[in-house]
């Protein structure tokens, strides 16, 4: 985050030499998602702009308006019609697009439950901000976090590349007959949508390929009416909500296989649950989104000095990928979750309280903490990283960041 | 539906709740909301047709050459047809169950 932010370009978004040669150009991470959702070849976009998201729909209404791309752009008066016109073109069987941050994703908030609930598999790029009041513009995860359960899968991005090829593989897992549920892709304000960075976009070609267009199990089409969104009565509303709680769990199998197909076309693998320096610390970082950069560079910086820290990050939140994490916390003494968002009152941060609860499922013995940190785009430095594993707190176990005291 | 709504198991529902029979609203008969139902007088009735004309849910049905009634499988006792009736031939009186 903070390497990024004065435009250093961190070497870790290379992923060590996976990239041919050539092809990769400095592009805002926001123009590279555009084009990202161009590559997909999505058929209509509804958005409507703000802050830090506006660049994505701003270059992608650009492309349709210049004729690039064969898609409608549906202009609408707020976030709640942009997410209701995208369930009714998806209905109709078109390969669906948004994008939104902080209070867009509130207002959209009652119809995401009705894109999920409807199985309608539309992506959107939820840009992260931090939700008024006090306002503010800049990032943090207050926004998922409130529509953390609203049946949407969601992934989660580190850096511009990851971003791109989310975006990409989103499309894939959301219209696999075996899913039909949207997909969210969250990627970091400012810290990420806003910075240039060195990407690789795909060849068309190779997209095409690797995303067949939309075929659509039902749509709305006069020439064989359906109904669609009917009445549940509580002699079915159980069964609904079961079946679709089904469809989301056992989407983690398909999300794996996009995965692995994705690093075998286009050579970047990606994991549901990713770790890094894992194997040689029985103390494990938790996060999720772009501050494992700069927890990884807080992880180089304390192997020199011979302390041995590992991270393990959620690149898949939702379905929450159990198996996946609890493998990769075996054998830990201590967790610090890090999250970016206020419990509200909770007992906890929203990410703590599901790892806590994982913990207690399987009657593992690990000390666990939470670290409330980065709201409202503050920047979290290494040192303070460093801190969370070098002295523990001793009284509470959830401590927010650097508050002034 | 092919069957009772309380019968249907989860796996048997269709992706979304879609619902791929076409008109099979009617088999929901909605009657049972009702607290009020319309009492008919047709000896006032100038069979106008404003209450078949205003029901809501299509539930007032024209009687060949003769006057109109409600079929209360599907009356949901919102009382418009009294309301409309400018005869007074409609009376809506407490549904006794």
């Amino acid at each position: 985050m903070t390497k990024k932010a004065e435009g250093v370009p961190n070497p870790r978004s290379l992923r060590d030499g996976h990239y041919p040669e050539g092809d990769m150009r400095g592009i805002e991470v926001s123009i590279a998602v555009a084009e990202a959702a161009k590559l997909a070849r999505v058929e209509v976009v509804s958005a409507y702009p703000i802050t830090p998201q506006t660049h994505i729909v701003e270059h992608l209404s650009e492309i349709v308006a210049e004729e690039e791309l064969e898609a409608n752009y549906i202009n609408v008066e707020s976030e709640h019609s942009a997410m209701s016109a995208c369930c009714g073109a998806s209905a109709t069987g078109a390969r669906t697009f948004t994008s939104t941050s902080a209070q867009g994703l509130e207002l959209m908030h009652e119809i995401l439950f009705i894109a999920s609930g409807m199985r309608l598999p539309i992506v959107m790029v939820t840009v992260n901000r931090a939700l008024s009041a006090p306002l503010s513009i800049w990032g943090d995860h207050s926004d998922v976090m409130a529509a953390r359960d609203s049946g949407w899968i969601m992934l989660f991005c580190e850096n511009g590349q990851e971003s791109v090829d989310t975006t990409i593989m989103a499309f894939k897992i959301a219209e696999d007959r075996r899913v039909l549920l949207p997909v969210m892709v969250n990627l970091d304000g400012f810290s990420l949508s806003h910075v240039i960075e060195p990407i690789s976009l795909p060849r068309q070609e190779d997209v095409d390929d690797f995303l067949p267009p939309y075929n659509p199990l039902y749509t709305l089409h006069p020439d064989k009416p359906v109904t669609m969104g009917a009445y549940g009565m509580p002699e079915l509303y159980t069964e609904a909500k079961f079946a679709q709680e089904t469809a989301i769990r056992n989407s983690k199998t398909v999300v794996d296989e996009v995965l692995a197909d994705f690093g075998k076309t286009f050579g970047r693998s990606y994991k549901a649950v990713e770790t890094y320096n894992n194997d040689t610390s029985d103390f494990a970082f938790i996060a999720l989104g772009s501050i494992c950069e700069n927890i990884k560079t807080s992880i180089d910086d304390m192997k020199s000095e011979g302390k041995e820290a590992g991270l393990v990050q959620l690149r898949l939140f939702r379905p929450f990928p159990e198996d996946d994490f609890i493998e990769a916390i075996k054998g830990k003494k201590r967790l610090a979750v890090i999250e970016r968002a206020m419990p509200g009152g909770a007992a906890y941060g929203p990410l703590y309280n599901e790892i806590a609860t994982l913990v207690h499922a399987h009657g593992l013995d690990i000390k666990t903490e939470n670290y409330i940190c980065g709201l409202g785009g503050r920047d979290v430095q290494p040192n303070e990283i460093r801190n969370m594993f070098v002295s523990p707190p001793k009284a509470k176990n959830m401590i927010v960041l650097g508050v002034r005291e | 539906m092919a069957k009772p709504m309380d019968e249907y198991k989860w796996h048997e529902l269709k992706v979304g709740c879609v619902i791929e029979e076409v008109g099979n609203a009617h088999e929901y008969k909605t009657g049972d909301w009702r607290s009020q139902k319309p009492v008919r007088d047709n000896s006032k009735c100038t069979r106008c047709a404003l209450c078949w004309l205003f029901c809501p849910d299509s539930a007032v049905y024209e009687i060949q050459d003769e006057y109109f009634d409600t079929n209360l499988d599907y009356c949901k006792g919102c009382g418009i047809c009294a309301k409309e009736c400018k005869p007074g031939a409609i009376t809506m009186v407490e549904e006794e169950r």
